[in-house]
């Protein structure tokens, strides 16, 4: 972590990979973005990798990510941040493959790239944000809504028979992902595990050993239209009773097929 | 690299040799009819020719996939048809804001939807301005496989010089027939390479780059476009081609690309061996429009003859290219379906002698 | 356009059409001709019938389209094909066809997206059997067992240059294999069109064959033989006799 000082005053320290001139951040107070792209920043900076690292932001309030590292930065097209971070490491295997994105990037639009990417086990480390809705287009649902939530498409409560149940997503990936796969889901509401899930997930890309796929869960007060303490209760209550936090999925250990998570 | 020597073959084995003489790293590709071989032979000389192949899930991920490739300094490209072109209309897109030196090869099959999977023109529009935007693109309308080889060899270099996104405009015809050709080693021909580079990743030393297609506010996107414009422009005069012959004392100029110009050129032929003057005209750069060229071309005629399998596609360009002149235009419109050297002929005769 | 030889072949998928084009084309261009030859791909290839328009000439000349109208050799292999290929035949065109009893291929040609050629899988629609004298030829709108059939007279294209036909798949079938059916159309085709050597084609079938050949060297000799019976069944007809 970099010290600031603005005048004669530190600023909270951040992590080195942070691009300084972009900060502060766009993103809305209260939004979990700003805590998981630290857990990012500060998982780089231990392994000392920005100068390695390619990094793609998928279409949503994640694209605001696009300038906030000191590493390259490619935006790319919503649910395509896979294939094209997978095509550049394939192409280019010393790089360190990031691709961040929300739940529409992962579990709709871009589901079937993450399904085969898993399948393909494509060296590329996969950092999901899941805070329950499409936030940047006004908070419509999405694929990890919560049952009898209210969004913008789902104005009485999302029903289960018309829109199905949220999707498991790290579940369903280390179901289908292969041998060397690392999954796991962690939340913001405990930023030294989500920071050790992410460095273990691009510790996991350099040793080359397959796909990393972390689900971050996260916030956004704005589109659930919550204050401080409903905001803290959804993401700590009422998505972790139904979103599992813990590792799923870890290579070479009897952890291999989603049993305890905890 | 490549010995020189005469091949017979289909277009799309030419499109792959063409692709290993011009050192392209990577194909990342999805199966469609016509140009699925393209993809069949790259794989198999990949071992021999240390080459980068992914099979991926959709049209959307090859293209996605190459663009990263790309990205990082590799020539890279993908080839793809009919609903496929549709499909990758999105990574094009992205290609043409963010200037991503993309090389794409189109064997046209029919349209619109998956009709058949054999011939057409009708993806000339979609190549040329497919994507939400202004088409910064370049696009080279083949007619033989000898045009094959040496325009894709062409589109890298010109993709990697302009960084506009750059396609080979097959179709099905040229894809599947076999014929013969001269392959060769580009550089020993002269031909000089244009080297890629990396925008993202670790072979760069200028610092790190970020990369973005997303603006806030309309100012901001017209004065980034302008930027766009502005080098298309610079770069039109440099890259634009055509053909032309007997047109200077012409009555009538016929006018086709890709494989229709081959018939329309054999018909022209013949005209003049009779004594007619029949003038002809080919472009081959699409896009951008040999619009100076193909003016002076028509200053003489009478008549302009359009042939076309699609239902106006080329005519459109032409019409836009030709605003101002009086000239009639006859276009003979077959969506679709090939069309031989006798129908060519068949059809300006009767329009000759009407003109008398 | 004079001076370029348009071929253009036809029978039922699996009759070996698009394999004798290739190997005549690649004949033509290793004797240092320009050729040009493509396979009629889409609906009407599996099982429905294969064409392969072909098209060589000189050294330096220019083809124009892959296609045409008009074919200065026309063979066609099988009823259908002749109902298929009629408005290819001009009165410039030496028209061979085959008038062996040949069973045609089952399966339906109306079933669309089909891609590829030259296989002849089982029809998956209907059984239904048709009577002889009740084939409707030309226009299949459903999926038939064909008997063996005859080609009809009435159906043959008028106003062409030379009408001769050859009972190729007999002879192959009697006399030496019906697998080199194809190998003696294509010997009738160099017979007919003079274009090429003997030689050249025995090369190119070695070229595309000679795996198989080492490993049976029968193989070999029967190709041959096919090709010469095929070559001297045609001299003989455009010499003398029109019907074989």
């Amino acid at each position: 972590m970099q010290d600031v000082k603005v005048g004669e005053f530190f600023q909270p320290a951040f992590p080195s990979s942070w691009l300084e001139t972009t900060k502060p951040h766009n993103f809305c107070p209260g939004c979990g973005h700003g805590i998981v792209l630290k857990c990012l920043g500060q998982a780089i900076d231990e392994l000392n990798i920005a100068d390695k690292v390619v990094y793609g932001c998928d279409i949503g309030c994640c694209l605001l990510s696009w300038n906030f590292f000191n590493t390259d930065c490619i935006q790319t097209h919503h649910g395509r941040t896979t294939p094209f971070i997978a095509g550049a490491k394939r192409a280019t295997p010393e790089i360190v493959g990031i691709a961040y994105m929300g739940d529409g990037g992962g579990y709709a639009i871009g589901s079937q790239h993450l399904v085969n990417a898993a399948i393909r086990n494509e060296k590329i480390t996969i950092i999901l944000v899941n805070n329950a809705n499409y936030a940047m287009t006004g908070g419509q649902m999405a694929p990890t809504t919560l049952p009898g939530q209210i969004t913008e498409t789902s104005p009485y409560g999302k029903e289960i028979e018309h829109s199905g149940p949220p999707i498991l997503g790290p579940e369903m990936v280390a179901a289908i992902s292969q041998e060397g796969a690392y999954v796991a889901r962690g939340t913001m509401s405990n930023v030294k595990q989500l920071t050790k899930f992410i460095r273990k997930g691009l510790e996991n890309q350099i040793a080359g050993r397959g796909l990393s796929f972390i689900e971050a869960l996260s916030s956004c007060p704005t589109n659930w239209r919550t204050n401080a303490e409903q905001t803290w209760k959804f993401v700590e209550k009422d998505m972790a009773s139904y979103f599992k936090v813990g590792e799923i999925k870890v290579p070479g250990t009897k952890e291999a097929n989603n049993a305890n998570h905890t | 690299m490549l010995e020189k020597k005469r091949m017979f073959i289909t277009g799309n084995e030419a499109v792959a040799w063409a692709a290993i003489a011009a050192k392209a790293d990577a194909l990342f590709g999805y199966p469609i009819t016509p140009q699925t071989e393209v993809m069949q032979y790259w794989t198999k000389y990949a071992p021999k020719y240390n080459k980068l192949f992914l099979q991926t899930e959709d049209e959307l991920s090859a293209g996605y996939y190459t663009l990263g490739a790309v990205m990082t300094g590799k020539r890279a490209f993908t080839s793809t048809s009919g609903p496929g072109n549709v499909l990758m209309q999105e990574p094009m897109s992205m290609a043409e804001m963010m200037r991503i030196p993309i090389v794409f090869v189109i064997q046209q099959r029919g349209g619109p939807s998956t009709a058949t999977v054999i011939y057409g023109q009708q993806e000339t529009t979609l190549t040329a301005f497919g994507g939400n935007g202004e088409g910064f693109r370049v696009v080279y309308s083949t007619a033989s496989h000898q045009e094959l080889f040496d325009y894709t060899i062409k589109s890298f270099n010109t993709a990697w010089k302009y960084r506009f996104p750059t396609y080979v405009l097959g179709d099905g015809y040229q894809g599947k027939m076999r014929e013969s050709l001269m392959v060769y080693d580009p550089e020993e021909e002269g031909i000089e390479f244009v080297a890629p580079y990396s925008l993202a990743g670790r072979a760069r030393t200028d610092g790190f780059k970020h990369y973005r297609n997303t603006y806030n506010t309309e100012e901001e996107l017209y004065d980034i476009l302008q930027a766009h414009i502005k080098d298309y422009d610079a770069m039109t005069p440099k890259v634009v081609e055509w053909d032309t012959r007997w047109c200077e004392d012409a009555d009538t100029v016929v006018i086709s690309h890709g494989i229709v110009s081959r018939s329309c050129l054999a018909a022209c032929t013949l005209f003049q061996s009779e004594g007619q003057k029949v003038g002809y005209f080919r472009p081959i750069t699409i896009r951008p429009f040999p619009v100076k060229e193909i003016r002076e071309a028509v200053q003489k005629a009478k008549q302009v003859i359009l042939f076309e399998s699609a239902q106006g596609q080329l005519y459109k360009m032409l019409t836009e290219a030709l605003y101002g002149l009086s000239v009639p235009i006859k276009s003979i419109l077959r969506p679709g379906l090939g069309i031989t050297t006798e129908e060519v002929y068949r059809e300006t005769s009767n329009l000759l002698s009407r003109k008398g | 356009m004079q001076t370029i030889l348009k071929i253009l072949l036809a029978g039922e998928g699996g009759q070996g059409i698009q394999s004798i084009a290739e190997i005549l084309a690649e004949a033509a261009n290793s004797e240092g001709k320009e050729a040009l030859y493509i396979p009629n791909f889409g609906v009407e290839q599996r099982g429905g019938i294969s064409m392969a328009y072909l098209q060589i000439t000189e050294s330096g000349n220019k083809i124009g389209a892959p296609k045409f109208e008009l074919a200065d050799i026309l063979i066609a292999l099988s009823p259908r094909a002749i109902a298929r290929t009629s408005h290819h035949a001009g009165k410039d065109t030496i028209y061979i066809y085959d008038n062996s009893l040949i069973q045609a291929s089952q399966v339906n040609d109306q079933i669309i997206g089909i891609q590829y050629f030259e296989s002849t899988p089982p029809c998956p629609t209907d059984q239904e059997e048709v009577k002889i004298g009740e084939e409707d030829v030309g226009d299949n709108r459903s999926c038939a067992y064909y008997h063996e059939t005859e080609v009809s007279e009435k159906k043959l294209p008028r106003n062409v240059k030379h009408i001769i036909s050859i009972p190729a798949n007999d002879i192959a079938k009697n006399e030496l294999s019906s697998r080199v059916f194809n190998i003696m159309i294509l010997g009738a085709v160099i017979a007919a069109t003079k274009i090429l050597p003997l030689a050249s084609i025995e090369n190119a079938l070695e070229e595309k064959l000679g795996d198989k050949f080492k490993k049976n060297p029968k193989l070999r000799e029967l190709n041959k033989q096919a090709l010469a019976r095929g070559y001297e069944l045609l001299e003989r007809l455009l010499k003398g006799e029109q019907h074989g």
